[in-house]
């Protein structure tokens, strides 16, 4: 309604505007930086040196400055089985979410018409109750005497005759607090898919399965690859459900880490097993993007 | 002091047994340690503490408040209202306005989260916490803790002979006990008595029986659970060597590899027994009692664990006779009555006995919350470690249940 009016000083030269500009970037760029710097570099740098802390002798339980790579060597062998029970935990729960989440996302997408919205509701409401409780609930849902466990009884189906405290309990669990995660990048990425692509493959004489095969699945990709990642990586560093769920078999590098900090306050070696946490996912990750072909999504 | 509250009595009378107790939470307690223990990390190398704790300047007279940290569900509630009837009465006598905060979940943690404070030197905004023993010695042997003016705590003299002096406080300088209590054997008594045929559990052995296979939990409190575990090998809790300790946790690796021990948790032990998953545990003594008939508390045969909750003042704290005139409070027996009327630990305070009578009688028979000589006797506290000990044991302990 109102005329577009340039400003009086619309006439300024055009390399004061590029300045003006660039100037107005950094300026937004401004709070983002500082988030980056304040909760990501500095603790980052900070966790390094920790890592790196020795004791002070004489005096248990304090650390000083120091370059003791030894710390690493010492954590990795004492926890490197927890390293790896926590990969393929997280792994196991990551295949699970994606079979789980992609019939369902995809319904979700082409099939569900008016009833979208609600659906969509339906998968993230469960997230609004806090973590700590919905694991707490699978503690009643699989109880020894629950329905699921007697039932999987009778048919002899529990070597260890039970579900609560055992790996699979900590894998169901994994699962189903991180399955969210999984289905809505997925819907994200289905729903993008234009219906008559897949029509078309159908009009050039694709079975449903090759039209799935050859269209729908390489256009879903990128979903597969972030729910996986979004899956799998807080899934390895997770003990909220190794604590609660598993047994004394089942710990994984996140309680390790606890234990550390909390337990016995060895901040640097707590320190340096998250470090390798993190480097060990970071490998994983990029091996996995290398091979999905999808560093574009990067 | 000692004046009678019918109004606080009748209170919590009708609210006595509370299912449950302090050492049952939620174990929130894991979730926000681990960012809090970041922030402190970067304290990791400064120069240790003085023994002598520093003292602020006492604002008691001017700012009549005071702030105190407990463990939750860790003193009489009016389950109706929502009140803490001995705590009103309180400050509807002295006129002192308490903030009682339930933040101590795990001493672990909740020192984590003060630690950077007090190394540095500051205030940790608290007048009053407590702390296990162990936790405590470690405050006083850091100066962390302040010593108390008994001159204005006249009811400090009513604690128990068996708690008046410990290792740690000889002579109770710093710390009053709040409460203290058993760990010991706690079963359900007809699925331990269908599973195995037995009528009581009384031994470590019987806990150890395959019949209960899969059906056992024990402490992550590395105190409570070795402690019984030393006893039960026909060591002293208090006073043992390395050997004795490493023999113990062979027993515990067994037990644990086999299958026997289900899982070691803080806790949560409680809502298991009541779900039926677990039938017999290496518990404490009120959360087994608070939680009914159907479940009993042993001590056993070989011995179990005695432990203390203690009430210290932090260095540096506002309200210094504010929190005096508080724990003095409490050692008022009839106060401590109503207390463990409804905390169902032991009371430390002599002549609470006799207050009970009137709230609960039933309750003043009750040996574990008013235990006799023979029964102290069977219980250890568990010997005073070094922190390298501690450090070591507790490695130990952690690598043998898995971590």
């Amino acid at each position: 309604m109102v005329a577009v009016v340039p400003a009086r000083g619309g006439q300024a030269a055009p390399q004061q505007v590029a300045q003006r500009s660039s100037r107005t970037g950094y300026l937004l760029l401004f709070p983002g930086l500082a988030w980056l710097a304040v909760f990501f570099a500095i603790p980052f740098v900070t966790l390094f040196l920790t890592s790196l802390q020795q004791p002070i002798p004489g005096k248990s339980g304090k650390y000083q400055f120091g370059l003791e790579f030894g710390n690493y060597a010492t954590a990795l062998s004492e926890y490197w089985e927890l390293y790896l029970r926590s990969f393929v935990y997280a792994g196991i729960a990551t295949v699970l979410a994606l079979a789980i989440a992609y019939p369902l996302a995809y319904f979700i997408a082409f099939r569900a018409g008016q009833w979208r919205s609600l659906m969509l509701v339906l998968v993230i409401a469960p997230s609004f109750a806090s973590f700590l409780l919905r694991t707490y609930a699978w503690k009643t849902i699989l109880a020894d005497e629950g329905w699921i466990t007697s039932t999987l009884n009778a048919l002899h189906l529990l070597p260890e005759g039970r579900i609560l405290n055992t790996g699979i309990a900590v894998v169901a669990g994994l699962t189903y607090n991180f399955l969210p995660f999984m289905i809505l990048p997925l819907y994200a990425a289905l729903e993008k898919i234009d219906p008559r692509l897949i029509e078309a493959a159908g009009d050039l004489y694709a079975s449903p399965q090759t039209a799935f095969r050859k269209v729908t699945w390489p256009l879903s990709l990128p979903g597969v690859v972030a729910g996986t990642l979004l899956t799998f990586i807080p899934a390895a560093g997770d003990y909220i459900n190794a604590a609660l769920l598993g047994s004394t078999g089942n710990r994984m590098i996140g309680n390790a880490i606890q234990i550390n900090f909390i337990q016995f306050r060895d901040y640097p070696t707590a320190s340096a097993l998250s470090f390798m946490l993190m480097a060990a996912i970071l490998v994983l990750v990029f091996t996995y993007i290398r091979r999905a072909g999808t560093e574009d999504l990067l | 002091m000692t004046t009678k509250r019918p109004e606080a009595i009748a209170a919590i009378a009708g609210t006595m047994r509370s299912s449950v107790s302090r050492r049952r939470l939620l174990q929130a307690a894991g979730i926000g340690s681990a960012a809090m223990v970041a922030a402190a990390c970067g304290a990791g190398g400064d120069e240790g503490g003085s023994t002598a704790a520093a003292s602020a300047e006492d604002m008691s007279d001017t700012d009549m408040t005071a702030n105190w940290s407990n463990w939750p569900l860790y003193i009489d509630v009016n389950e109706d209202t929502g009140e803490r009837p001995t705590l009103e009465a309180f400050q509807t006598e002295t006129g002192i306005q308490v903030t009682y905060t339930e933040d101590v979940n795990d001493n672990n943690e909740f020192y984590a989260k003060v630690r950077t404070q007090l190394e540095q030197g500051q205030d940790i905004g608290r007048d009053l916490v407590v702390l296990t023993d162990w936790m405590a010695a470690l405050w006083i042997e850091n100066g962390f803790a302040q010593t108390l003016d008994k001159s204005i705590m006249p009811n400090s003299g009513n604690i128990i002979p068996r708690l008046a002096s410990v290792s740690f406080d000889p002579n109770r300088e710093y710390t009053m006990p709040w409460q203290s209590g058993f760990g010991g054997l706690g079963y359900n008594v007809a699925s331990y008595q269908s599973a195995t045929g037995n009528d009581k559990l009384t031994t470590v052995d019987q806990l150890f029986d395959p019949a209960l296979k899969g059906r056992v939990t024990v402490l992550s409190e590395m105190r409570d659970t070795m402690g019984v575990l030393i006893a039960s090998q026909g060591n002293d809790p208090s006073n043992f060597t390395d050997d004795q300790f490493s023999q113990a946790i062979e027993l515990l690796t067994q037990q644990v590899d086999n299958g026997q021990i289900r899982q070691v948790t803080g806790n949560d032990y409680i809502a298991a027994l009541e779900s039926g998953d677990v039938i017999a545990v290496i518990g404490w003594s009120g959360d087994i009692i608070a939680i009914g008939e159907d479940f009993s508390f042993e001590m056993p045969e070989t011995g179990g664990t005695l432990w203390t909750d203690n009430m210290l003042i932090p260095a540096l704290a506002q309200h210094k006779k504010n929190a005096e005139l508080l724990m003095n409070y409490y050692y008022d027996p009839s106060v401590a009555a109503e207390v463990a009327a409804y905390v169902n630990y032991i009371c430390p305070v002599e002549g609470a006995q006799a207050a009970m009578e009137a709230i609960d009688p039933d309750l003043a028979s009750d040996p574990f919350i008013f235990p006799s000589q023979e029964l102290l006797d069977q219980a250890y506290v568990f010997m005073e470690l070094t922190a390298e000990q501690n450090e070591k044991y507790e490695r130990e302990f952690q690598k043998a249940i898995g971590n």
